[in-house]
Parts: structure tokens; C-alpha cells; sequence
């Protein structure tokens, strides 16, 4: 590869990127929904009582509250089902492959000889449905890639794996 | 070889008793201390000290004066063959050990009151990106000929033990790519010499009034009076000569004030900005030395004497701001592990060169890369799609600015005048919009990946191929309505990530396996057709 590739769009066949195969546990869809909600719920509770409060109540006020339970119930019921499609993972000896977002969305791709640590984190939320988020992390401040909604059983064995073949590789990853 | 020449081989072995920081750190301790300290002391002074009680004062002095000179008794550092220790604290006893193969980066540097007094202070970077400070280690006051003498032995002293491993007195160094270079032992060593590849050329200064540096200054200089003032309750207007000056200035009708007030800020910005450029950069020098790695000099009154590793270098970038590319001038970063752009001790550590013309930073990015001329290659164009995705957010927000104000005026919240002026953010936008396109590019070497992107701040980087160490392909919403996404390459050092913006898919998943060769393949739709 001397040459720099072609200019104008090329979209040869083999230069497609598939996605990463394994999808995150079903539950996940659960667990983003709570996520959300719990978020909501604050901002939601804070303008309800903002707008029973206010005693010359104007219109905006109630239909700014109105469209706000509108927005949320809209994110609660397509955000979790959309990540759900788009929240994928994979690891091969040589790569750990992630795909996530929802609007925007990600795929990112770090060699296993550059990894520098493996974690595995549970939060409340997490921990009611039984689920584990992966963090594997290189020598770039912006290159951690993050899977979610991983059940923990799948999430520790996964670490384990990750971390053994991390430790075979002799070099400091940079 | 000069590498072996540094370090005795005794030193190799043995040589492990403990080192104290210079005895004059008995008095800069002390005074930088007091420094640090001086507007408590200075408040309880005037606090208790006016009415005749000036013991708090002097017992407080007493013991940051104790503290400042503690540093010396309870500061240790040794270094062995594989790794530096380091212990100091007086209370919290801190004990650091570093491998010697984690230090990327050593960076001597004396301010005023060292200099006078011959000493330097000795930074050796370790690129842990999680925790700057504690992993610092920072050597407060050694004399200069020691602080010359840890830098070779912190940075070259790998080439002594690999010399000395490789056995029957082999000769060598680690070259640029990380590579021993064994000589003959009956070969005569070959000496290259230090290699100077830039030198503050005085006439640049004239760049310096095009950077913002003299802002910031202002600015900090504007918050610290405000806050002085509001402190201590004085007012300004009874100041004489502010007053005058007040008073003058009101008698002027309002465009001219608006006007005299303006040019006034910009002759101070840059004034500042000049006397910044000079502090910082007076001197300054990039050279190669042949143990292989690059030493920067600089500074007026604190000298600064940063080295970068070579085998720790990633690429460089080509930074122009909108003001300094107006007049056509740039400045050159290292990409290097170890050197995060903008961040802590390490701050201003990765400048290759300092605002300067154009050309001569691209001729540093190359010498400095050694192999072609990476940042002025002709770049690959990302199409019509791209161009328009450039025009329709830059417009896009100003437009929805404007029909914000707009909506404001109409419900009576806002005059007409903002939105009527926000119009001016239209024609902008587009002539943004038509320079970052014209900006926009991409292109790969063997070496290299080249990506040029901005306009307010544009910068071109060109990222060795090899110093890549991830993928990130973003999408979002509306980059997938017309199949565009922005690649990013991640690398440890220098910014962290690398953006390709707004190429096509199918192009930008070409170009990433292209450059990092295999790692993609597994996850290409049609593996074999894709590594060509």
C-alpha cells in the first residue's frame, strides 16, 4: 500500500464492514428503559411540581410539562429497543470489535496487542437485571470501548479471556 | 558511541545509594514557598499584624519557611539499572518506582530565581494519562551539571545496558524506529553529530500579535483585578489617575468610545502577546541528537529544555489558527506518547515550533518525521455529499438562531435589532462552511496517515501508520441519511484520536484496513477481496 487510495467513492465489495456478531442480552432493553425512566423521573417531577406550583399558571408552562411527558415516553419506548438492534460485540484473538448508539452510532476496533486493562463494572441498575458492562482500554485517552447490557456470567468470562491474551502480549501497548 | 560514553560501566552495576536534591534547595524552598504563600501571609499581616499582634504572621512564615526547606531533608531519588525511585513528604510519606522504560519524557527547565542560583528543576514524564500528578516525578532543585547528567543517564541509558547485554563490548544506540544498532567492536564508532533542525529566527516575533495568548492574559489579568477590587472593597474611580482617565473617556461621544475602548484592547492583547511569544520562545531550539531524541531550549527568564524520545514519537501536526493563518504563519505539535496536547506539567512540552511561518513548520514536521514531506501532500477531497453537510450545519445553526431571536422578538421577550443583526451570521456560516470544505481532506503514505481538518483552527496531522492503535467509525443520524461517516485512528499519544470527518463508508473502511493491515479483515464482509 504505496499508493494513497483513489479519490470519489469507492464501495467495492470486501470493503464492507459487517457487524460485530454477538448481541447483548435481552435484558438490556430492560435495563436502558429503568436507566432512562430514572432520569426522567427527575426531570419530569421537577417540572410538575414547578408547574402545579406556579400560581398564575400560563399555558406554556403546561404545555411545555404536556410535550415533556410526550418526549420521555417516546424515548422509554424506542431508544432501548433501538439500542437493543445496535448494541453488538465480538472478539477474535487479534481484535475486540464493538458496535453502539442509537442515534448516533459506533463501531470502534482496538487490537488485543494494544489493550491495557479489562474491567467490569455493575451498577444498581445493572445489578437488578443481572447484567455487566466491559470496559477494554488502550493507551488513547479516547479509545475505550464499552460494552453494555452484557449478562455476568458472559461479562466475567469475557474479562478472563481478554485478560489472558493481553497478558501473552509482551509490550507496553503504545 | 556517545551513549557509552556518559555512563561508565560501573554505573551500569552498581552506584545505588540514595541522592539528595541540591543544598541550595535550602534556600529556593524556602523563597518559592513564601511566593506560593504570600497573600495569606500578606492578609493576616494586614489582619492581625496592624494591630500590633505580629506573631501569627511571623510563626506562619516560620513554618512555611520549615516546610519549604523540609523538602530537601525528606527528597531521596536512586536510579538503577532497570528503574528510578523516588521518596519524599514530610507527613505522607510518598515512595514512587518507576521501570526506566517508562520514561518518556524529561524535561529540565530553571525559572528565574534557579537560574541565578544555577540550579534546575527535573520533570521525568510517564505518560500515565489516569493519574497526572501522582505519577510525576519531579525533582524540585539539582544542579545543572547533575540535571544534565540524570537526563542521559534517564534517556540514553538503555543503550548502555543493551551495549553492555549484547556482550564483547559491542558498541551501538537505538535508532529511530526502536531498533539496537550493533557496531563492531574494532569498527571505528561512528559519531554523528548533534543536528540542529530549527532556530528562532528574532523577525518571527512578528507572528506573535496573531495568537491569543495576550488574551487570555488580559483576561486573567481583568478576573484578578475584579476580584482584588470586590476583595477589598476599593474603588476604582477614586484612584486619581483612573479617574482622569475615566472622566476623559466619558466626554467622548459613544461610537468613538466604543471605537478608542476597542483599538485599546488590541494594542494591549497585542502587547501581551508579543511579551508572551518572547518569555516563552526567546531561544528556542529543536535539535536531533544522535542518541536518539529531540531536545527543545527555550525561554527568556525560565529556560525551558524539553526532550522527546523518537521512538516515542507517533507524527506531528500542523496547527494554524484562523488569525495566524491570515498571515500566513503556524506552529508544529509532536504527536509523541507520553506528550498529551494541553494537558498538566507536560503542558507546551510537545511544541515542535512556535508561531512561525508556514513553510518553516512544514519543514520541521518534516525533518522531524525524517521521511518525506507527509503535511503538504495533495489531499483526497470528500465529494459533494461532504461539501454540502459542511453548508447546511454551518447555515443550519445560524439559521435556527436567528428563528430563535426572531420568535423572541415577535412574543415581545427581545427588540428587533438582535435578529435583524444575527442575519450578518448567515453570509459567515457559508463563507465557514466553504473554507472548511476547502480544508477538508485525507490521504495515506506508507508511513503515514495525513488528515487535514477545520478553519477556525485548522489542523493538519500526519499520524504514523504504525502508532495506531484503534478504530473509531461514528455515525450519526443525519452522516448516515447520506453514508458518510467520520473515522477516527486513536493513538496514545498527542491528542488521543485522529478524525477522518465526513468520508464515504465504504471509503473510510478501505482507508482503516488499508493502514493498519489484517486488523480489519476479520470483520470485512468479503474478508479476502479486502487486503490488496
Amino acid at each position: 500500500m504505496t499508493e494513497a487510495p483513489p479519490p470519489g467513492p469507492v464501495d467495492r465489495l470486501g470493503d464492507r464492514l459487517r457487524r460485530p456478531k454477538h448481541q447483548v442480552n435481552r435484558r438490556a432493553v430492560a435495563y436502558w428503559t429503568v436507566r432512562a425512566a430514572a432520569g426522567w423521573i427527575v426531570v419530569l417531577g421537577v417540572l410538575s411540581v414547578i408547574t402545579v406550583g406556579a400560581s398564575p399558571r400560563p399555558a406554556w408552562l403546561v404545555v411545555a410539562l404536556v410535550s415533556a411527558f410526550g418526549v420521555a415516553l417516546a424515548h422509554l419506548l424506542v431508544m432501548p429497543r433501538w439500542r437493543y438492534a445496535v448494541h453488538r460485540w465480538e472478539t477474535t484473538d487479534e481484535a475486540v470489535y464493538t458496535q453502539s448508539g442509537w442515534l448516533r452510532q459506533e463501531r470502534r476496533i482496538a487490537p488485543i496487542s494494544r489493550i491495557q486493562t479489562v474491567d467490569t463494572d455493575r451498577g444498581i441498575f445493572e445489578r437488578m437485571f443481572g447484567l455487566s458492562n466491559l470496559t477494554v482500554t488502550t493507551a488513547s485517552a479516547h479509545g475505550p470501548l464499552k460494552i453494555d447490557g452484557l449478562d455476568q456470567e458472559t461479562a466475567l468470562r469475557l474479562a478472563a479471556e481478554l485478560t489472558a491474551s493481553t497478558a501473552a502480549s509482551e509490550q507496553d501497548a503504545t | 558511541m556517545s551513549g557509552v560514553s556518559n555512563v561508565s560501566m560501573s554505573d551500569v552495576q552498581g552506584e545505588l545509594e540514595w541522592r539528595r536534591l541540591d543544598p541550595r534547595m535550602l534556600l529556593i524552598g524556602p523563597l518559592h514557598d513564601l511566593l506560593r504563600f504570600a497573600i495569606p501571609l500578606a492578609l493576616l499581616f494586614l489582619g492581625r499584624g496592624a494591630a500590633g499582634d505580629h506573631w501569627p504572621t511571623l510563626i506562619a512564615a516560620a513554618v512555611v519557611v520549615a516546610f519549604g526547606m523540609s523538602r530537601w531533608f525528606t527528597t531521596r531519588y536512586r536510579i538503577s539499572a532497570s528503574q528510578v525511585e523516588f521518596r519524599t513528604g514530610l507527613l505522607r510519606r510518598r515512595s514512587i518506582t518507576v521501570p526506566l522504560d517508562r520514561i518518556r519524557t524529561v524535561d529540565v527547565s530553571a525559572r528565574a530565581l534557579h537560574r541565578l542560583l544555577g540550579v534546575a528543576t527535573v520533570s521525568m514524564g510517564t505518560g500515565r494519562r489516569d493519574r497526572a500528578k501522582k505519577d510525576e516525578l519531579h525533582l524540585a532543585a539539582v544542579s545543572i551539571a547533575e540535571a544534565t547528567k540524570l537526563r542521559s543517564e534517564l534517556l540514553h541509558r538503555r543503550d548502555v545496558i543493551v551495549a553492555a547485554e549484547s556482550g564483547t563490548g559491542a558498541i551501538g544506540s537505538i535508532d529511530g524506529g526502536g531498533q539496537f544498532v550493533a557496531a563492531a567492536a574494532d569498527a571505528p564508532p561512528i559519531v554523528r553529530p548533534v543536528q540542529t533542525i530549527v532556530h528562532l529566527d528574532p523577525s518571527w516575533v512578528r507572528y506573535a500579535p496573531f495568537t491569543t495568548s495576550g488574551l487570555f492574559t488580559l483576561l486573567a489579568v481583568i478576573g484578578f483585578s475584579t476580584q482584588y477590587i470586590s476583595e477589598y472593597h476599593v474603588d476604582p474611580s477614586r484612584i486619581g489617575p483612573v479617574h482622569a482617565a475615566t472622566q476623559d473617556l466619558s466626554r467622548l461621544p459613544r461610537p468613538l468610545l466604543a471605537g478608542s475602548v476597542l483599538v485599546g484592547v488590541l494594542v494591549v492583547v497585542a502587547v501581551l502577546s508579543t511579551a508572551g511569544y518572547l518569555l516563552a520562545f526567546w531561544g528556542f531550539t529543536l535539535e536531533r541528537h544522535p542518541e536518539g531524541f529531540l531536545q527543545i531550549q527555550r525561554g527568556l527568564l525560565t529556560r525551558r529544555l524539553v526532550s522527546i524520545e523518537e521512538r516515542r514519537l507517533r507524527g506531528v501536526e500542523v496547527s494554524e489558527p484562523i488569525l495566524l493563518r491570515s498571515v500566513r504563519g503556524a506552529r508544529t505539535i509532536a504527536i509523541a506518547t507520553g506528550l498529551r496536547v494541553g494537558r498538566g506539567s507536560d503542558r507546551g512540552g510537545e511544541l515542535l515550533l512556535p508561531p512561525a511561518p508556514r513553510s518553516q513548520a512544514h519543514r520541521v514536521a518534516a525533518a522531524v518525521l525524517r521521511v518525506g514531506d507527509p503535511t503538504t501532500l495533495p489531499l483526497i477531497e470528500h465529494g459533494r455529499r461532504a461539501r454540502t453537510r459542511r453548508y447546511t450545519r454551518s447555515i443550519g445553526v445560524s439559521l435556527a438562531l436567528v428563528a430563535g431571536l426572531l420568535l423572541l422578538n415577535l412574543w415581545g421577550a427581545l427588540p428587533s435589532w438582535p435578529w435583524l443583526t444575527a442575519l450578518v451570521l448567515i453570509p459567515v456560516a457559508a463563507l465557514l462552511a466553504r473554507d472548511r470544505y476547502r480544508n477538508l481532506g485525507h490521504t495515506m503514505t506508507e508511513l503515514y496517515l495525513v488528515s487535514r481538518v477545520g478553519s477556525l483552527a485548522r489542523r493538519t496531522s500526519a499520524l504514523q501508520r504504525t502508532g495506531i492503535i484503534g478504530w473509531r467509525i461514528r455515525e450519526s443520524f443525519f452522516q448516515r441519511r447520506v453514508g458518510l461517516v467520520t473515522l477516527m485512528a486513536t493513538t496514545a499519544g498527542g491528542r488521543g484520536r485522529y478524525s477522518v470527518p465526513d468520508i464515504e463508508i465504504g471509503e473510510a473502511v478501505q482507508l482503516a484496513s488499508a493502514a493498519t493491515p489484517g486488523l480489519l479483515v476479520p470483520f470485512l464482509a468479503e474478508a479476502p477481496a479486502a487486503v490488496r
